[in-house]
């Protein structure tokens, strides 16, 4: 065999260890939380059973307990529930608030466009303290209005930025024209420019949806009774009872709130890396 | 109306809503540095750099002021040679890719919260697989391998993995996209030219990939940097404080310690190393011709 062949099969080899390697690595917690659902209590908790293989018929007894004898359902429908709300807010702020700096404010609002994409880079850790003291004040306290209030804080810049981008992709001549049919500015926007950014706008839902099932400092510091968390925040917080870990239903509960959100992000995870990337590639 | 005085009005109420949810607090932080604020007390006195001066003298926070930087660093350095050697692996195109792909990006796209309780049955002190395998393969006696969580250096290395874990998949988007954007003639010729695999590697692919490393680095830095979601739910800042980070730190003073000026002090270090990123991506930004 000649050499150039052989260090093209070497190479093939390589890349193919490389991918299982990480694969492996990365996607691992995932597949032992899949393990873990299945198992039966003593199976678990034996420590000579080979953890990987069913020592003991496998159970629906912990997703059983996760759907009927926690707050599991109840944390989920929170979470879905603040989701929207914050995503409606998002789009009613965001939404103008891009058209106007993708189209009427000229090169004066490509430097907002930048300083507003920056406030995204402010994380949770740093305003949680005075924060959680407003929501007192607001008496939003231990209620998920405190983190649809505060959510769209995180939710609104990303999304300016990445309906800015979205908007300046559509040709001028299309308000042009609608305005000499006889609408406003305004009403060009809302008719003819909304409609056809279905698809900036969905990416927007998708990203504001995910960050709200994401986030974790701001619902565990304004929301303390157990009926009214966050999923990302009841499942670590109220399913570890005491010292004892109920481990197969946490990994449930884990799966079952992460596999979904996961799946959608990845529909649009290309547009959001071109949001990420601020322009770095062309 | 005119189109700047639309564009105006379009744009308060985002801005508005900015200014009072990220503007306000912050200044809100800074006074509440600079007080005696707590939980349950409705006195607010200015006491100066009083809370400064308690910090800084206090080894929990010159823990969590170390911790935070080794984190950060350790996690990014390995995050960015193994995103790397990812990207290039991902690359070309093969069967399945679309689901390698998005295997790889569990760990990025699922909650961080979920994701770590994962890794905390992964390395739980008595039915962790890890342990299982290394005794199995004889390298510790039954109940003799160590406690992953409850050993300083421990902890701490898996602390730094549970975040390599999550950033090594964004970290691995951001430069297959960088990647794609290089011209497709640029290596062939370099190749052609007898460059090898490399060469190529550190003298085109690299040095053009500069900027959209440096984006990736700078997110990676905020999102280890400020996050505190890890830490607490792996180790809640023990054993001793060995993992306890700044945010980590700042939320057990001021919300569950009721300090909320010591606490809003202590996250106000987070300052400057936001700006000092902000102020890079900036550069990078400006580089790239969009400011």
């Amino acid at each position: 065999m000649p050499r150039g062949a052989l260090a093209k099969i070497g190479a093939v080899l390589l890349r193919v260890f490389v991918l299982v390697v990480f694969t492996v690595l990365l996607a691992f917690p995932f597949f032992w939380m899949v393990i873990a659902s299945f198992k039966k209590n003593l199976d678990l908790y034996t420590v000579e059973n080979n953890p990987f293989l069913f020592n003991m018929p496998p159970t629906l007894d912990n997703l059983r307990l996760l759907f009927g004898e926690t707050q599991f359902v109840r944390w989920l429908a929170n979470t879905a529930l603040v989701g929207l709300i914050v995503v409606v807010i998002t789009l009613l702020l965001a939404l103008p608030a891009a058209y106007a700096l993708a189209r009427l404010t000229g090169r004066w609002g490509e430097r907002l466009g930048i300083a507003i994409f920056l406030t995204y880079l402010i994380p949770p850790t740093l305003l949680f303290i005075p924060l959680s003291r407003v929501v007192a004040v607001l008496g939003l306290q231990d209620t998920i209005w405190s983190v649809v209030l505060v959510y769209p804080s995180m939710t609104i810049p990303f999304s300016i930025w990445l309906l800015m981008s979205f908007f300046k992709s559509i040709p001028k001549e299309l308000e042009d024209a609608a305005m000499v049919d006889g609408l406003t500015r305004f009403g060009a926007f809302i008719r003819m420019v909304v409609p056809i950014s279905i698809s900036g706008i969905l990416t927007v839902v998708i990203f504001s949806f995910t960050l709200v099932t994401q986030e974790f400092v701001y619902a565990l510091t304004f929301i303390s009774p157990e009926s009214n968390q966050m999923v990302g925040v009841g499942i670590p917080i109220f399913l570890v009872r005491g010292d004892v870990y109920y481990w197969g239903s946490l990994m449930a509960a884990c799966l079952v709130a992460s596999l979904p959100i996961a799946f959608f992000y990845n529909l649009f995870l290309d547009r959001f890396i071109a949001g990420f990337t601020v322009g770095a590639v062309k | 109306m005119t189109d700047r005085k639309l564009g105006a009005l379009m744009f308060a109420p985002a801005v508005l809503f900015i200014l009072l949810l990220i503007g306000a607090p912050f200044v809100l932080a800074v006074l509440y540095a600079f007080s005696d604020v707590r939980i349950g007390s409705t006195g607010f006195h200015f006491v100066g750099l009083e809370n400064f001066r308690s910090i800084l003298q206090s080894p929990s926070f010159r823990q969590a002021l170390q911790n935070s930087i080794v984190f950060t660093i350790g996690a990014e350095t390995i995050v960015i040679v193994c995103s790397n050697i990812l990207s290039i692996a991902l690359e070309k195109p093969f069967l399945g890719r679309g689901f390698v792909r998005f295997l790889i990006l569990l760990p990025w796209v699922a909650p961080v919260s979920l994701g770590t309780i994962g890794w905390k049955w992964i390395l739980d002190s008595i039915y962790s697989v890890i342990t299982w395998v290394l005794v199995a393969l004889h390298f510790y006696k039954p109940y003799g391998a160590p406690m992953w969580l409850g050993e300083p250096h421990l902890a701490m290395a898996s602390v730094i993995l549970v975040h390599c874990w999550r950033l090594i998949p964004f970290s691995t988007v951001i430069m297959l996209a960088g990647r794609s954007a290089i011209p497709k003639e640029i290596p062939e010729a370099a190749s052609i030219d007898g460059a090898g695999f490399w060469r190529t590697l550190f003298q085109i692919n690299i040095p053009m990939m500069t900027p959209i490393i440096s984006i990736a680095v700078l997110f990676g830095i905020i999102f280890t940097f400020t996050d505190m979601t890890v830490v607490f739910i792996l180790t809640a800042g023990g054993p001793f404080d060995s993992t306890q980070t700044l945010p980590s730190l700042a939320f057990a003073t001021g919300v569950q310690g009721s300090d909320l000026a010591a606490g809003a002090a202590i996250s106000l270090f987070l300052v400057p190393v936001l700006v000092a990123v902000a102020y890079m991506m900036l550069r990078v930004a400006h580089r790239a011709e969009v400011v």
